[in-house]
């Protein structure tokens, strides 16, 4: 049977479940946050951009584009499905640094911050973090099955990956 | 000025022709370096869902050379030149005396040189469109990244990022004769540089 595949875009989140998988492509700075719920069997995955709405300048704004505001968004979205916050676990990838600058200014290290803010964000929650694959300097594709809960990564250099 | 929708068609009209110029520029010294003739499509000028913009250059997990360079002064943007792997192993083989390995990955003498060739596109691009518009802007030291498309092209979102979720791009393709050498500029000015170089030209906002 073939299985059903979720797309994620960018700034953009989704769940899957029965036995469905959940992919995001083309992860550089952006930072993609899964959620898995072993007993419902519910997966979530958000593709995330920047790291804090404190940042927008738009008056509304997308919850799935910064950190704070789309893992409380994805919580919700699980729960209304049937997740439970308390066997949520996390796993998440990307993050990186797609080019190596001599002068460094701020948002030049925006992927070390988004795995940063993304962190603190699931602390809030008491999620705990089960795997991650963040920083270094290359793109990655991420898939999440929801019958396991493993997470595919797969990048250029590196090929495929499961965490 | 948040809203990109609003732009007439008059000043979609303007940028096609900064594309143009800039890369015009930029075409002509890619010629002179390869001593052979460069063509360049129209410019393209695009509102585009973040989404989208990857699909411009094979979709987000093609795998691109890109050189990146930050525009800074008066109207500050991100750069890129981005060529697909089989053009860039032949502009390669064109420009340097020796043989190119044929092996997927890159020496370090070969992402040199590419970094190089971006460059110096990269800055007859901006010094026409500098003497143009009257701005300043200069180049940043050029970066090198080979990777999926939408990992690299994401990167100039950011400043995009934090009020919308589409971007204005001006992108420009080369082809080069039969060999058919692909390669992309994109400049992708920050949001607030729309209106300087719609001020540097004259062209009031209604």
């Amino acid at each position: 049977m073939e299985q059903l595949t979720v797309k994620v875009g960018m700034a953009d989140l989704n769940i899957a479940s029965n036995g469905a998988l959940i992919r995001t492509s083309g992860l550089g700075s952006c930072v993609g946050v899964t959620l898995y719920d072993s007993v419902a069997k519910i997966a979530g995955m958000a593709h995330i951009m920047l790291p804090t709405s404190e940042i927008a300048r738009e008056s509304s704004f997308n919850a799935a584009k910064y950190a704070d505001t789309a893992i409380p968004a994805l919580i919700q979205a699980m729960e209304n499905a049937g997740a439970s916050i308390t066997r949520m676990v996390a796993k998440m990838a990307g993050g990186a640094q797609m080019f190596a600058f001599a002068s460094v200014n701020d948002s030049m290290r925006i992927g070390p911050r988004n795995v940063e803010s993304c962190k603190l964000a699931l602390e809030q929650v008491s999620i705990p973090i089960h795997a991650e694959d963040t920083g270094a300097n290359f793109g990655r594709t991420i898939e999440l099955d929801s019958a396991t809960g493993v997470l595919t990564i797969r990048s250029v250099q590196f090929g495929i990956k499961e965490i | 000025m948040n809203d990109f929708k609003g732009l007439g068609a008059f000043k979609l009209d303007v940028l096609k022709e900064v594309g143009n110029i800039g890369a015009g520029n930029a075409a002509t010294a890619l010629s002179r370096l390869l001593d052979k003739p460069v063509d360049m499509a129209v410019p393209k000028v695009k509102l585009l869902p973040f989404e989208e913009i990857a699909d411009i250059v094979g979709g987000p997990e093609q795998i691109v050379i890109a050189v990146f360079l930050r525009v800074e002064g008066d109207a500050p943007g991100n750069m890129f030149f981005i060529i697909e792997e089989p053009s860039a192993k032949r502009m390669m083989h064109q420009l340097l005396s020796f043989a190119t390995s044929e092996q997927a990955d890159y020496s370090e003498m070969e992402l040199s040189a590419l970094c190089e060739i971006g460059n110096i596109l990269g800055g007859s691009y901006l010094s026409s469109l500098a003497d143009f518009t009257g701005l300043s802007m200069m180049p940043t030291v050029p970066a090198i990244a080979t990777d999926m498309a939408g990992a690299i092209l994401s990167y100039g979102l950011l400043q995009f990022g934090e009020m919308g979720d589409s971007a204005l791009l001006i992108e420009t393709a080369f082809l080069e004769g039969r060999d058919m050498l692909e390669g992309h500029f994109f400049l992708i000015p920050d949001p607030g540089s729309f209106n300087k170089i719609f001020q540097a030209l004259g062209v009031t906002s209604e």
